[in-house]
């Protein structure tokens, strides 16, 4: 049965701006993004909003959902009291272009600093092999759709802008975890990972976790296992001297120093 | 036909977009009740950590025969068993008798670091008492924030060695529950009340310990071919099971061992009589 829904959005950008309430007809079994659609066809039709699949795969709806990050496609209206607004806010990490769409850019220049796959010399592709039993963990990883719902919600770089620079955030820290893993990459990038994408910024309060729409388990299997690796590295001098009388399971080079580095930056 | 891997150049970051954030208004406009959860957090904490401190530092009614509260597991000081309430209870005196204060102040530095440095606790106090942040996208209220890149939380990183040393105190502790099969003259073959609460509490920092991250790593979390190493990885697999229940699990352990600590202490107190099944 539908019903009037009271919709309260975020209108503006960079200069300013406001909730504005709305009331819109919506329909039962319907999601936020129905209702932004209806929003936008029938009243504001210059509203901003970044969609793509309408099914949980693209990761272009992320928004704040009466203030819980949140896939609009997702994110059923029934979940809501239909006598009580639903405000929709774009983004708060990322800079505001205008009403819900915001500039996400620092994610994809972050991606660019990870040092990417790195199978060992002379294998070439298509003779990769592996044992499935390898590559598990890592492929959980592989569900990121890259909605940054997760680097929207981490309070380190949410709550203190001055961070960004030195904090690559959860969604890399699953990439991270995911070549650090996988049993063909040869790099070592765990002192990369501590001192230039800060790993110890984090201080696993698991809300990567619990706004993921894809049920990646951020903290539990990519983050606390690369603390942990860390650790075996760089904190822990029994595993240190143990490691010393066995040869590791593969030897793996130093990631590269990012171009522009100087030995003072580490 | 092979290639050549090379070590990929990595670029530097780009300079930050200068761009505003939308100036939404209010420290969250989440309309859930996301305080309930802190809130709860530090009551539960707060009162365990009053208990604990009170009956670390009260050094009386600690054992009856053959029940040793866990608190004072092992006593590691001569003192152990001159106090009242604490006659005949098993010891290794190491600290000898210049120790004079309550033993207990030793053996808990243990459960105290291993439960500290948990990554479980840490989310749980970080979220509730330092509000860093007090539930997901409500705002912190610190001007200023270094995570645990720095002293003291940079000490953290020691989790694994408090881990080993738990390890050992549940031995004690399992060897603690084993011995209480007995009866008050010390007669194998029965059990009483204060047997089941020891045994349940053994059970349950085993399962506490077991299913803590470092233990998830040291067993087979390091490895990245599980294929080369079936035996570690079986470990991994059954560590990994038990992990998604950590936090649960750490809640029922800590207010068990309260619980056991008070039931000895109501028994050797003669508050209450032990309730002996046979």
């Amino acid at each position: 049965m539908g019903y009037d829904l009271k919709l309260r959005v975020w209108r503006g950008d960079e200069n300013g701006g406001g909730l504005v309430d709305f009331t819109v007809p919506v329909e039962e079994g319907e999601v936020v993004l129905d209702a932004i659609h209806r929003l936008q066809a029938t009243q504001a039709h210059d509203l901003a909003v970044r969609w793509n699949c309408k099914a949980g795969k693209c990761g272009s709806c992320s928004a704040e959902i009466n203030g819980r990050p949140r896939l609009m496609c997702m994110t059923r209206l029934s979940l809501f009291d239909p006598a009580e607004p639903v405000t929709v806010t774009p983004l708060r990490t990322f800079p505001v272009i205008r009403d819900l769409v915001t500039d996400v850019s620092f994610n994809y220049e972050k991606a660019k600093t990870v040092p990417p796959f790195t199978p060992p010399e002379g294998l070439a592709l298509g003779e990769y092999r592996m044992a499935q039993v390898d590559v598990e963990r890592s492929q959980e990883f592989r569900k990121c759709i890259e909605c940054f719902l997760c680097q929207n919600v981490c309070h380190v770089i949410r709550d203190h802008e001055e961070n960004k620079q030195h904090f690559a955030g959860p969604r890399f820290f699953i990439r991270y975890a995911e070549l650090d893993m996988h049993p063909l990459d040869t790099l070592d990038r765990k002192r990369q990972l501590r001192d230039e994408h800060g790993l110890g910024l984090c201080n696993i309060t698991k809300c990567c976790t619990e706004v993921c729409p894809e049920g990646i388990k951020i903290t539990d299997n990519a983050i606390i296992p690369m603390k942990e690796r860390v650790v075996d590295t760089r904190y822990d001098p029994l595993t240190r001297f143990i490691r010393r009388f066995r040869s590791p399971e593969q030897p793996r080079r130093p990631a590269p120093e990012r171009q522009g580095q100087t030995a003072a930056d580490s | 036909m092979t290639t050549q891997s090379r070590v990929p150049s990595i670029p530097a970051p780009a300079a930050p977009r200068t761009g505003r954030r939308a100036p939404v208004r209010g420290r969250t406009l989440r309309t859930d009740r996301w305080w309930a959860q802190p809130a709860v957090t530090v009551a539960v904490l707060t009162s365990f950590v009053v208990y604990s401190t009170w009956a670390a530092f009260v050094d009386r009614d600690y054992f009856w025969e053959p029940y040793l509260s866990p608190f004072y597991s092992p006593c590691l000081a001569t003192r152990c068993g001159l106090v009242p309430g604490s006659q005949g209870a098993p010891h290794v005196g190491i600290f000898g008798s210049w120790w004079i204060i309550s033993p207990a102040i030793i053996i808990l530095i243990v459960p105290l670091g291993f439960r500290l440095t948990c990554y479980y606790y840490r989310k749980a106090y970080y979220r509730s008492f330092w509000l860093s942040p007090p539930a997901c996208a409500v705002a912190e209220p610190h001007r200023r924030y270094t995570g645990e890149t720095r002293f003291p939380l940079i000490l953290q990183n020691v989790h694994r060695y408090f881990f080993y040393l738990g390890f050992l105190l549940n031995i004690v502790l399992s060897y603690d529950a084993v011995i209480a099969f007995r009866d008050h003259q010390g007669r194998w073959g029965h059990a009483g009340l204060g047997t089941l609460v020891l045994v349940l509490n053994a059970l349950l920092l085993w399962a506490y310990t077991l299913s803590c991250h470092s233990c998830r790593g040291i067993v087979g979390g390091r490895l990245n071919h599980f294929s080369r190493h079936p035996v570690r990885y079986r470990l991994w697999t059954w560590v990994s099971r038990w992990n998604r229940y950590h936090g649960q699990i750490a809640w029922v352990s800590l207010v068990w061992v309260a619980l056991a600590d008070l039931y000895v202490r109501l028994v050797a107190a003669g508050w209450i009589t032990d309730v002996r099944f046979f």
